[in-house]
């Protein structure tokens, strides 16, 4: 069997009995157990539940009451909660915590048959932008292993560019989805804000972390956006919104159709105008001849508060993260340090030991931007800036359907590069941080190579658009090949 | 060198209500990367914005209601599991009051 299969692909083989969810499971397994030595995708593997999982998907696709997902593995992010598998968020913090329940997003995949491989390596509490802050060490990028795969969703997108795993979760707070994604050569799907429940989804940011997918093509995003995403009472901020659109790109072969409607692509002048990089700046306008050949139609837009979406993502996001991760105190749960003094020393201690460094630095910031006299100058002055931000979007989209950029500045940087410097690895978001800011659905596909390492494409629709999303996506994917092409580290495994 | 606005006391009373112990010879470069970080924020501060309404949620949702039932149950046993330091259903630590 192929391990690039697509989800589809899997599926026929599952229903014809070619073969079965515990053969496809310990084939995914053992590239895991072969490959990710040299990758580190992966901070905790569960072989033994995986194996269970997949013998009930057999028994229900033998009973005749598999649905589109059954039986097939994946692989979460280790910000989701899995009961009875360790969560450690990539922290010291959480290294010995194994939730007592499921997130909303795992109790989903699990009620779908998936098969859960095991929990991704990521940035600690998903604050990064390359991999290299988490507790259990970098993920390396299976396109060159000098590089770093991205982040904060970089087991995840890793995994599956080396093809560990078909599909994964992550979580896109100001671009951890998508610039991952990006790195690694595979598609990623940060839906609306509100659109996958966020219970059991370790808080880093809460007005802008969202749930999502990292997977090879927009086919296999729709079919895991389809059994993850919808409204979820038990999350206070959760979308009440109907799933239809998504559902119904799931349903047969023509629900990707544009059936005749006119599409016009927005291009924002102020992502384009730094760019530096003229071999990116060539892949970009190859990507706006392929898709003029399909009659869509392009037109240049403003987006004029784009160079303050950095400071104003860094002023709400430390702040909300500061606040959230106060909650770690040593006492309840995570980590305890070691004959504490007084409550005091408890508290400073366990924290001190258990949080890294940009995780320390992020809630010195977020304290001091919230401090007595700083939070109207910092925080509401930001919640400001966020909403001319995000007026910026809904003008532009009185224009066009869509907008066009590239995802990241460059291809992925390599280990250590930046990890000196905290504001430029800051700027490395800055094409994806304003449709966080704005809450906007937003999607990265490969388009390119740049010296033997992907480009993507950042597509970005209005809210609850993601099916528009995914069809533009996939008549990409349909006239182009970028997605299918995967790095040579394994291949003949 | 950038302008500092955070000096080394600033740096440590942050320190203090955030109740994260920087280590003395880690104190210089955290006081560096502060104002750096605050430096580039500051950008931000010179958009006009009166007349703006601050935007907390960006689908501009409020709170939900739902029926005053109780919906939990209980969990105090699973939740006490989740540490080593539980004693007769309560959570422990260092003496407070003497």
């Amino acid at each position: 069997m192929n391990p690039y299969a697509s989800l589809q692909m899997l599926r026929n083989e599952l229903d014809s009995r070619a073969l079965s969810s515990v053969e496809l499971t310990q084939m995914y397994l053992t590239r895991i157990n072969k490959l990710d030595a040299e990758f580190n995708c992966f901070i905790t593997l569960a072989e033994e539940k995986a194996m269970f999982q997949a013998e009930q998907a057999d028994a229900q696709i033998a009973a005749g009451q598999g649905g589109a997902l059954t039986g097939i593995p994946m692989a979460h992010k280790d910000i989701f909660l899995t009961q009875g598998i360790r969560t450690s968020c990539a922290s010291r913090m959480l290294d010995k915590f194994i939730a007592p329940y499921d997130s909303t997003v795992a109790k989903k995949l699990n009620h779908a048959g998936m098969v859960c491989l095991g929990k991704t390596n990521m940035d600690e509490f998903a604050m990064g932008s390359s991999n290299e802050n988490s507790y259990y060490g970098s993920t390396k990028n299976p396109w060159n292993t000098e590089h770093v795969p991205g982040g904060s969703s970089g087991g995840s997108a890793a995994a599956v560019a080396a093809a560990l795993v078909p599909v994964t979760t992550g979580t896109d707070t100001g671009g951890s989805i998508r610039q991952p994604a990006a790195f690694c050569g595979v598609s990623g799907i940060k839906p609306t804000y509100g659109r996958v429940s966020r219970y059991g989804m370790i808080a880093f940011a809460s007005s802008l972390d969202q749930g999502g997918v990292l997977a090879h093509s927009t086919a296999d995003m729709a079919l895991m956006l389809s059994a993850m995403g919808g409204f979820d009472a038990q999350d206070s901020t959760s979308a009440d919104q109907s799933m239809e659109d998504i559902l119904a790109l799931t349903r047969d072969s023509e629900g990707f159709a544009l059936s005749g409607k006119k599409i016009t692509i927005g291009l924002p002048k102020e992502y384009l105008q730094n760019l530096t990089n003229a071999e990116l700046e060539a892949v970009y306008q190859n990507v706006q001849s392929v898709f003029s050949g399909q009659g869509i139609e392009f037109r240049d837009v403003s987006l004029p508060h784009t160079h303050v979406a950095v400071p104003t993502y860094y002023v709400l996001a430390s702040a909300e993260a500061s606040t959230n991760l106060s909650r770690y105190d040593g006492v309840r749960y995570g980590h305890r340090c070691e004959s504490p003094k007084n409550l005091e020393d408890l508290y400073v201690r366990s924290r001190s030991e258990g949080f890294g460094e940009e995780v320390k630095r992020r809630i010195l910031t977020g304290t001091y931007t919230l401090s007595v006299g700083y939070y109207d100058a910092y925080y509401v002055q930001a919640q400001k800036v966020r909403r001319l931000i995000a007026n910026d979007f809904t003008k532009v989209f009185s224009e066009v359907d869509l907008l066009m950029t590239p995802t990241t500045p460059s291809p992925a940087f390599k280990i250590g590069q930046l990890s000196k410097d905290p504001v430029e690895m800051y700027h490395q978001d800055v094409f994806t941080i304003p449709a966080s800011l704005a809450g906007l659905p937003s999607m990265s596909i490969p388009c390119g190579m740049q010296e033997g390492l992907p480009l993507g494409l950042q597509l970005i629709a209005p809210h609850f658009k993601e099916a528009l999303l995914l069809k533009i996506g996939n008549l990409f994917q349909q006239h182009t090949d970028w997605h299918t092409q995967y790095p040579e580290t394994g291949q003949n495994l | 060198m950038p302008k500092m606005i955070i000096e080394l006391e600033d740096l440590k009373n942050l320190a203090r209500l955030a109740k994260i112990h920087l280590e003395p010879d880690a104190e210089e470069n955290s006081k560096t990367d502060l104002n750096r970080i605050m430096q580039m924020i500051a950008e931000m501060q010179s958009v006009d914005t009166s007349d703006i309404q601050p935007m907390a949620n960006p689908l501009d949702a409020v709170q939900r209601l739902r029926l005053d039932k109780v919906t939990e149950s209980d969990h105090r046993e699973e939740f006490l599991s989740l540490t080593d330091h539980a004693q007769h259903g309560f959570y422990t630590v260092p003496r407070v009051i003497e």
